[in-house]
């Protein structure tokens, strides 16, 4: 690799990379906790509680 | 296992195993001068095998139509035992060079019982023989469990399981006989690695068919940590494997890369390895049996999905923390560094997650063996993550890098984190896919768990203390400015930590060969009982005191 393609990674990298993560943080918390996401949360933490009954149809 | 399958299965499992037969002909025939030869003819064995395995029950009677309404667990049942007997044979050949290590002698003077040539297959049979076929069964049962669907068809899963088994076996055979392209945890040429492919594409495929049956919502955690698991190491395995085989009739080949790209693609994949690998599908597995064993649902659900996004997206660049002083750019380590530490935040959601939903149901831990697997696996995940991100400060790392803590960390992970909450599920899965109302004997499962702690603790404190010498003694100067210790010095001075590692291995071997035992006779020998879920210990009266002596 060359100087110059060094350089330019690094810069993308130091730049929108971090751009990249911030706005990805963010969008995971806002679907963590987007109220409407809490009821299918909840129905699915529990839902794993009595799955042995076999397949639903 | 053929009789689960339809005739069409059948014949395309018949067309699969002609087709492995003739590859190995063709490699046979090509590489008759080479390791690759031998491994021809393995190829061509394997398939025959399937070949007459197939064609002996090809005319059985084809499965009931009511089989779709309940869960395919036969492959699962084969994925536990094929993981025991994994187990087994790794962690012998484990503590076989852990022997070695303290008595050089124990060689016995052949070439393929080097160090060199073990090491691999104890690390081989135990990440990928061992893990791999557990996460695979484990993943088998909780994709259709929590999607309320059975798997799509019949063949896939067991192709999967045959298919990877095969990929393993292929592995460790060629290190016995020399063939390896010497990058650590991706040992295997090129074409094991393009099989490999083969295999995992279709475990991808497999698995999202069956989510897109499901009748459940939305989709649990664990199987979005599976599938992580599953795309990222599918990713890993093809980019650090890029390489040209000298000739096809050849098992050497060459990387794409050269020099400090390698090194750093290697420990890109090394360090995924361990967080995809290691981690991602074995945490799929602690959100989902944990709480079922526990019965109760998971502390917080969001939190567990804060902790899936943490750790995908920081576990990814954290592999240039294996190469700090070395030519790689600084800023490379230094971003390695950083979200080595960032991950803490993920990892110890998790491990927090899981005992936080145990906190008001400590005494099942204190009375259930197999619940108690499981949260030891979740303190160790804490520990060794938090060690993990401490190890990979440049400084520390200047210390520990090279020395037996390194092994120390390793150990701590999967002895005391992977290996429980397998042991765990296991438990929790045996009596339950063969519906027998417990284990064998709930006593065994005690004495597996106490040898299993003892000898991690014995494993880990002996490198502990052996790494940290080795690290002092290769950095204490003189007054002249020279090296105090030569290097044979700190070679004496481990002697004794290396019988004690050893025997710890032994006691955590000895400990999964009484489980080994204890599943067998599960399977064997307790009849059958209709409608029971899983072992429960025998809970105390609800009338006992609130403070108990000596609790």
């Amino acid at each position: 690799m060359t100087g110059p393609a060094h350089e330019t990674l690094v810069a993308i990298a130091k730049s929108w990379g971090l751009f990249y993560l911030i706005a990805l943080s963010i969008g995971v918390l806002a679907y963590t906790f987007w109220p409407g996401n809490r009821k299918r949360f909840n129905r699915a933490k529990n839902s794993i509680m009595n799955d042995e009954s076999g397949p639903w149809e | 296992m053929i009789s689960t399958m339809t005739i069409t299965e059948r014949q395309i499992a018949l067309l699969i195993s002609v087709l492995v037969a003739l590859c190995g002909i063709v490699l046979a025939a090509a590489g008759r001068h080479d390791p690759i030869g031998t491994h021809g003819l393995l190829i061509l064995l394997a398939g025959l095998a399937g070949t007459f395995f197939i064609l002996r029950g090809y005319y059985d009677p084809e499965p009931a139509p009511e089989r779709l309404t309940s869960y395919f667990d036969d492959p699962i049942k084969v994925g536990i035992v094929i993981s025991m007997i994994w187990a087994l044979v790794a962690m012998s050949v484990g503590d076989w060079v852990a022997w070695q290590l303290a008595y050089p002698d124990l060689r016995f003077d052949g070439a393929w019982s080097s160090f060199g040539r073990l090491r691999p297959i104890h690390t081989t049979g135990i990440i990928f023989g061992f893990g791999g076929n557990a996460l695979i069964a484990t993943s088998f049962h909780i994709m259709q469990r929590t999607s309320r669907a059975r798997m799509p068809d019949q063949l896939s899963p067991w192709f999967v399981l045959a298919g990877y088994n095969l990929f393993c076996v292929l592995a460790v055979t060629g290190y016995l006989i020399g063939i390896t392209q010497s990058k650590e945890y991706a040992e295997p040429e090129w074409y094991a690695d393009i099989w490999l492919v083969i295999v995992w594409v279709t475990y991808f495929v497999l698995y999202l068919r069956t989510l897109a049956r499901r009748k459940e919502p939305h989709i649990y955690v664990s199987n979005w940590y599976f599938l992580a698991f599953i795309l990222v190491v599918a990713m890993l395995h093809i980019v650090n494997n890029l390489a040209l085989p000298i000739s096809l009739g050849s098992s050497k080949s060459y990387s794409l890369f050269s020099g400090v790209q390698d090194a750093m693609v290697q420990w890109w994949y090394g360090h995924n390895a361990v967080a995809f690998f290691l981690t991602a599908g074995f945490l799929g597995m602690l959100y989902y049996y944990l709480p079922k064993r526990a019965a109760r649902p998971i502390y917080s659900y969001r939190m567990s999905i804060i902790g899936f996004w943490g750790i995908t997206f920081f576990y990814i660049w954290v592999g240039s923390h294996h190469l700090h002083y070395t030519a790689l750019p600084q800023w490379v380590q230094t971003l390695g560094v950083t979200f080595s530490m960032m991950l803490l935040i993920p990892s110890w959601i998790a491990a927090a997650n899981a005992l936080l939903t145990l906190n008001g149901a400590w005494h099942k831990v204190r009375d259930d063996a197999t619940l108690r697997f499981m949260t030891v696996a979740a303190v160790f995940y804490g520990l060794a993550t938090f060690e993990g991100s401490f190890l990979a400060i440049r400084p520390v790392n200047s210390l520990s890098h090279y020395t037996d803590w390194t092994v120390a960390h390793v150990h701590a992970g999967t002895l005391g984190w992977n290996s429980m909450i397998v042991f765990g599920a296991f438990y929790y899965l045996v009596p339950q896919l063969w519906k027998r109302p417990r284990m064998y004997s709930p006593a065994l499962v005690e004495v597996h768990f106490w040898l299993a702690i003892a000898g991690t603790f014995v494993y880990v404190f002996a490198m502990w203390n052996s790494g940290i010498t080795q690290g002092l003694m290769w950095r204490t100067y003189n007054d002249s400015g020279t090296l105090a210790y030569s290097f044979v010095d700190s070679l004496i001075a481990m002697h004794p930590y290396y019988i004690a590692r050893a025997f710890g291995g032994l006691l955590f071997l000895i400990g999964t060969a009484v489980g080994a035992y204890n599943i067998w006779m599960t399977m064997r020998t307790v009849p059958t009982v209709i409608g029971t879920q899983a072992d429960r210990p025998v809970m105390p009266e609800p009338s006992r005191p609130i403070l108990q002596a000596g609790e």
